[in-house]
């Protein structure tokens, strides 16, 4: 597991190396100091416009992440990006989000689609004018049937079931799964991938829906989850962990029940380097903002684009060994 | 009194004067970007669209001295209820729209039931039937199926006629804005023409000479809430035919929505006094408002801030207009 994570990791390096290489032979000689002769003007990577609109919540750590990777990414190639997020988890706002930026005509579209069928419209409006898209997060299959160039993402049942795995192999027989996104198939992939780990090993796990706007209340609903039989929560992200961690702390069950989440952020990887958290899946989302920026980009300007359909970026699993290293670069809202 | 004054004296003055303000705001600021295509002026209208739907009944029923809350978890409800039908037991799209409109019905004269046997305040009542609805939707939706999305509806019979009829287009206009239109006109004949539009203006402004007079009161409340619910279940279904699916969260803060485009349109939130036009307005200003942010590039973490400022200008316009009117009139 560990070792396929990092080959594809590495996989993911190379490609940023190679991007990276072509921004420095690219984009140095003409942009710095402005005294560069020749390389293509700054003024022609300024008017491509690359459009983002995810399901993201602005509360969420994780999101925040992948705008950082999209601002960052839209410095470096020196183009003009737009990001746009629903306030809440909502289809209709989302697509009405696409439609809009379909209409502005933008050089290329960076979307996430948790609901595929609720953003086809949108999403056909989109290829039918023309507009490159390219899918990021979840919505990878989905994504390629509408006609997205590429998705840059991680496979969620998979995911789901590798973390499954790893519960059932640290003993866990009776576990909660914690959903923090109602009504986000990816989210309900997850859990089934993670169940379905869990069955065949023997154990079971049953789905919880909490509300991510409200860390009181998720917390409170994981505590009155936590009966005797439980021993292993798994949780899908940075609000749903915390949630978790606080819920077992008021249980003094720190540390007793396994405790399992996608997605770093500070708080997640304190509890995994201090053995109050079993293991993080990591999806480097930095890269789904970052990496779909730059392919664009290059798309626009040379009509290039990796094949394939789809780029992992994950699952990576974060476990004791490692979460020290990677601590810093959270604080940064870089992992 | 002259037919200028006649026309200053609309309430809906007000607000017709905020959306064009927004308008020519927008139109300067994101007219390039594609504000003023015809596929940008379609998005906004179709929001608008959806939202005037809801706002019109809910100004009769704000009118009338009564809050609706409960119409966002309707609209969840109403669509799960369709999806399911359809999904789980085979039935045409009509069924399951027949059972949806049956559903809301139900909910609206619950709501309307207790509101007047009870004399509790319908902020409360709806407030509890929003939450009921709510996790009922959820903890059915997962009990039946174990998920929370329910998808493929373009399959059940009949859906290409519901398609034509709720999600069709005239040329850029989307169905819903007739539909809107339709409804619009239909409320403000009713409140304006009506016997029933006098007793609406009777029970909200004096419930007790009202009641005196021999005015049905609890009939007037109940059939008006069950009007805004059977209207948030048709705003249900657009949206389940359009995305030919629902899931557990739609519609969720729809009521606040159309709530606020009944006061932007001159509607008193302590009722008596309204207008169905200017909730029309209202709604078409939010529209108009919420798509122009994305079309002028403004960065979604500021969405709401610039939201928020939007609104509270257009309100202030609204009545400083008003007022000026008033002082004109004397």
């Amino acid at each position: 597991m560990k070792r396929e994570a990092f080959a594809q990791r590495r996989g993911v390096f190379l490609v940023i190396a190679w991007l990276a290489a072509f921004v420095a032979l690219g984009c140095g000689k003409g942009g710095e100091g402005g005294g560069g002769a020749s390389g293509e003007p700054r003024r022609e990577r300024a008017a491509i416009r690359i459009a983002v609109v995810t399901h993201g919540q602005a509360s969420d750590t994780f999101w925040s992440v992948v705008k950082n990777g999209v601002d960052r990414a839209a410095k470096d190639m020196g183009v003009t990006v737009t990001y746009n997020a629903p306030q809440t988890f909502d289809m209709v706002a989302m697509s009405r989000l696409i439609d809009a930026e379909v209409a502005k005509k933008p050089d290329g579209l960076v979307v996430s689609v948790p609901d595929p069928r609720a953003l086809a419209k949108s999403l056909e409006a989109a290829r039918s004018a023309g507009i490159p898209i390219v899918t990021i997060n979840s919505g990878g299959d989905a994504g390629k049937e509408m006609g997205a160039l590429i998705h840059v993402g991680q496979a969620e049942y998979d995911a789901g079931k590798g973390g499954g795995e790893r519960m059932a192999k640290a003993g866990a027989k009776s576990a909660i799964c914690v959903n923090h996104e109602v009504g986000n198939a990816s989210q309900d992939e997850r859990c089934r991938g993670f169940g379905d780990a869990m069955e065949k090993a023997g154990g079971k796990s049953r789905v919880l829906a909490v509300n991510a706007a409200d860390l009181t209340d998720a917390q409170g609903k994981i505590g009155a989850a936590l009966t005797e039989d439980v021993d292993a929560v798994f949780t899908l992200g940075p609000l749903g962990s915390r949630a978790a961690l606080g819920a077992l702390k008021a249980a003094g069950k720190l540390g007793k029940v396994q405790l399992g989440t996608f997605d770093l952020s500070p708080d997640v990887l304190a509890a995994v380097r201090d053995g109050q958290m079993a293991f993080a899946i990591d999806q480097q989302q930095y890269l789904q903002g970052y990496l779909p920026v730059v392919m664009l980009t290059q798309y626009k300007l040379y009509g290039v684009m990796p094949a394939g359909g789809a780029l992992p970026t994950g699952p990576a699993f974060v476990t004791k060994d490692n979460a020290a290293a990677v601590i810093n670069w959270t604080k940064e809202g870089l992992r | 009194m002259s037919a200028a004054k006649k026309l200053l004296d609309r309430p809906e003055l007000g607000v017709a004067a905020a959306v064009v303000a927004a308008w020519l705001f927008f139109a300067f600021y994101a007219g390039d970007s594609g504000f003023l295509s015809s596929r940008g002026t379609a998005t906004y209208l179709e929001i608008a669209s959806e939202l005037g739907i809801l706002a019109a009944p809910v100004a009769l029923l704000m009118i009338a001295g009564e809050f609706d809350l409960s119409i966002g978890s309707t609209m969840a409800a109403c669509g799960m209820t369709i999806a399911l039908c359809c999904d789980k037991l085979g039935w045409p799209i009509w069924g399951g729209i027949a059972a949806a409109a049956a559903l809301a019905l139900a909910v609206g004269f619950f709501n309307g039931f207790v509101v007047t046997k009870t004399r509790l305040p319908s902020f409360i009542v709806t407030l509890g039937s929003l939450f009921i609805l709510a996790g009922g939707t959820i903890g059915m939706t997962r009990l039946i199926t174990g998920r929370t999305q329910i998808g493929g509806l373009e399959e059940a019979g009949g859906f290409g006629a519901a398609e034509t009829l709720f999600a069709g287009h005239v040329g850029p206009i989307s169905a819903s804005v007739l539909w809107w239109i339709a409804i619009t006109a239909l409320a403000a004949w009713v409140l304006l023409r009506t016997r029933s539009g006098n007793w609406i203006f009777g029970v909200g402004g004096a419930p007790d000479s009202a009641r005196r007079v021999g005015i049905p009161v609890a009939r007037v409340k109940i059939s008006l809430f069950m009007m805004t619910s059977l209207a948030a279940c048709l705003v249900a279904t657009f949206q389940v035919v359009k995305f030919t699916g629902a899931d557990v969260l739609r519609g969720t803060g729809k009521e606040l929505e159309a709530i606020l485009a009944a006061v932007l349109g001159g509607t008193l939130l302590t009722g008596g006094r309204g207008s169905v036009l200017g909730a029309a307005c209202g709604a078409l200003l939010f529209g108009m408002v919420q798509q122009g942010i994305v079309f002028a590039g403004v960065d979604s973490d500021w969405y709401k801030v610039f939201l928020g400022a939007m609104l509270l200008l257009a309100v202030l316009l609204n009545s400083s207009v008003q007022t000026r009117m008033a002082e004109a009139r004397r």
